[in-house]
């Protein structure tokens, strides 16, 4: 579950990115984000996983509020939330295989554990067939999934995803549309920053329009709503 | 910390020296081209140390005692010198005794003091060392005064002079290789801050998945400390073989002089040892400062 209450956030050069945002989104929802560009659509995703710090306002994620925890709690607040980007973030040098085991290995998974895990979701994504692949051997919706396997393998109860089909094509983009359903079908809650208008309003799912650092809208199964 | 985790660090460190060679290249020729400086400049001073300290170990008052003195006078003599605050070691020198090594200093040519055995002209000598060589001057003056004495020798002036110049030589040396080393640390600190560089993909991906800082610090803290082992290798390498290579060449030179060089061993481990640790040192700090930027989350 993820609560905010008045949310405000000013950047040290002036910028006001968020002007008193309150939402809630329970746990298994599946929420999208939507907003023209600087409109602070990014900074609320950050809120989330406390890249950034709110100026004022309560950020409640399972209970937590982020803007008390101190910075050596992150990384056990991160471990419950996936977190998926619009170029992947894949390390070049390691295996498909050993890029999505590399989260589990950075908080001290036992290997047979690892071993278990990873192979279950390169199943989940469709890519087990190219575990010892390399991310330049893939195409990017490949890439993309990849990344997807990586953000859920430690079984978060949040995945948040930042334009995540921002960098593909059309028909690539349904795919990763495919295998979010499938996860938030499991009861992982959903939070996914896009711009894709026709995802939007063909698989319908709450819609929270940020517009000028406030919510303009939210809706349930809404539209997209902005001329693209 | 767990096993597995400490062998992934391990792992982790040792394949990053492989992605990264030329990095890894740059950053161990630093550490050896530092070492290796530091390593002469070691073996330098330690043996200069080493010298300043026999001259200085060589340094003793000789007190003569006054021709007329009784056998009882001299046990006199001998009690008070013993008695004085500083002094070490009164050792006596009979004139025969006296005579004996002077004919044997000359070698040869010696013999022809022989001729003196008859009458001896020299003077019975009392031989005294201060616990501090610093110390000399002042107990040669208290020396002085005391009854039966006749000449007392030091050296004066000379020994100042030495105690001076081994100073300043000690004094300068050291300052030069506090400098070399924060040359070094600072090379090493800047190459691996590119090695990082060239890795914070890999840090900015283990923050997102939730790595603790001190997990994200360990590889490459072993990594520092891989380059400066790995770096202080050669330096050993070469500063022992030329040190053994010119201890073999001057070692018999020197014999019977002041000048005796620090024996190869155990001389040689020791200074292994010191640029082992060094290298260490300077490679995990250069690294954990370099580290510490990129980890504020």
């Amino acid at each position: 579950m993820i609560e905010m209450q008045d949310v405000y956030k000013t950047y040290p050069n002036g910028v006001i990115a968020l002007n008193g945002i309150s939402v809630r989104i329970k746990q298994g929802e599946f929420v999208y984000v939507v907003g023209p560009s600087g409109a602070g659509k990014s900074t609320f995703i950050k809120m989330m996983y406390r890249e950034e710090k709110p100026t004022s306002g309560k950020i409640m994620i399972n209970g937590v509020n982020l803007a008390n925890i101190k910075d050596s709690k992150v990384p056990l607040l991160r471990r419950n939330i996936g977190i998926v980007f619009q170029d992947f973030k894949l390390l070049p040098k390691l295996t498909v295989y050993e890029n999505v085991a590399f989260a589990l290995e950075v908080i001290e998974e036992s290997p047979k554990n690892i071993r278990k895990r990873v192979m279950e979701v390169l199943d989940l994504v469709r890519l087990k067939h190219k575990a010892r692949f390399y991310p330049n051997e893939l195409s990017g919706g490949e890439q993309q999934r990849v990344s997807i396997a990586r953000s859920i393998v430690n079984n978060p109860s949040i995945v948040i995803a930042d334009e995540p089909t921002g960098n593909l094509d059309p028909d690539t983009s349904w795919e990763i549309m495919d295998i979010f359903e499938r996860i938030n079908d499991r009861g992982t809650t959903i939070v996914m920053a896009t711009h894709n208008r026709e995802i939007v309003n063909t698989i319908r799912k709450r819609v929270i329009a940020i517009e000028r650092g406030k919510i303009a809208r939210d809706e349930v199964k809404g539209e997209y709503g902005y001329e693209t | 910390m767990k096993l597995n985790t400490l062998r992934r660090h391990f792992r982790e460190s040792l394949k990053s020296l492989g992605r990264n060679g030329w990095m890894t290249f740059a950053s161990i020729s630093a550490v050896t081209v530092t070492l290796l400086l530091v390593g002469v400049f070691l073996v330098i001073m330690l043996n200069i140390q080493h010298i300043t300290k026999q001259i200085e170990r060589d340094v003793e008052i000789r007190v003569h005692v006054d021709l007329s003195a009784t056998e009882a006078d001299k046990d006199a003599l001998r009690a008070k010198l013993e008695a004085l605050s500083g002094v070490e070691k009164v050792t006596y020198s009979s004139k025969d005794e006296e005579l004996q090594k002077l004919i044997e200093s000359f070698g040869e040519d010696g013999k022809s003091f022989r001729l003196f055995e008859q009458d001896n002209p020299l003077s019975d000598v009392f031989i005294v060392k201060a616990k501090n060589p610093l110390d000399t001057e002042k107990i040669a003056k208290q020396i002085e005064p005391l009854p039966s004495v006749g000449k007392v020798k030091y050296g004066k002036g000379q020994i100042e002079k030495l105690f001076a110049a081994t100073k300043t030589i000690r004094n300068i040396g050291l300052a030069l290789i506090i400098g070399l080393l924060f040359t070094a640390m600072f090379l090493i600190s800047n190459t691996i801050k590119i090695t990082i560089f060239a890795r914070r993909r890999e840090i900015e991906i283990m923050r997102l998945v939730g790595a603790t800082n001190g997990f994200i610090r360990w590889p490459f803290f072993l990594e520092g400390l891989w380059l400066g082992i790995f770096g202080s290798v050669i330096p050993i390498a070469i500063v022992l073989s030329a040190y053994s290579y010119v201890f073999d060449l001057l070692y018999p030179k020197l014999k019977n002089t002041f000048f005796q060089l620090l024996p190869f061993y155990p001389f040689a481990w020791q200074l292994a040892a010191v640029l082992v640790l060094l290298g260490a040192c300077i490679g995990m700090w250069g690294s954990m400062m370099s580290v510490r930027r990129f980890l504020k989350v």
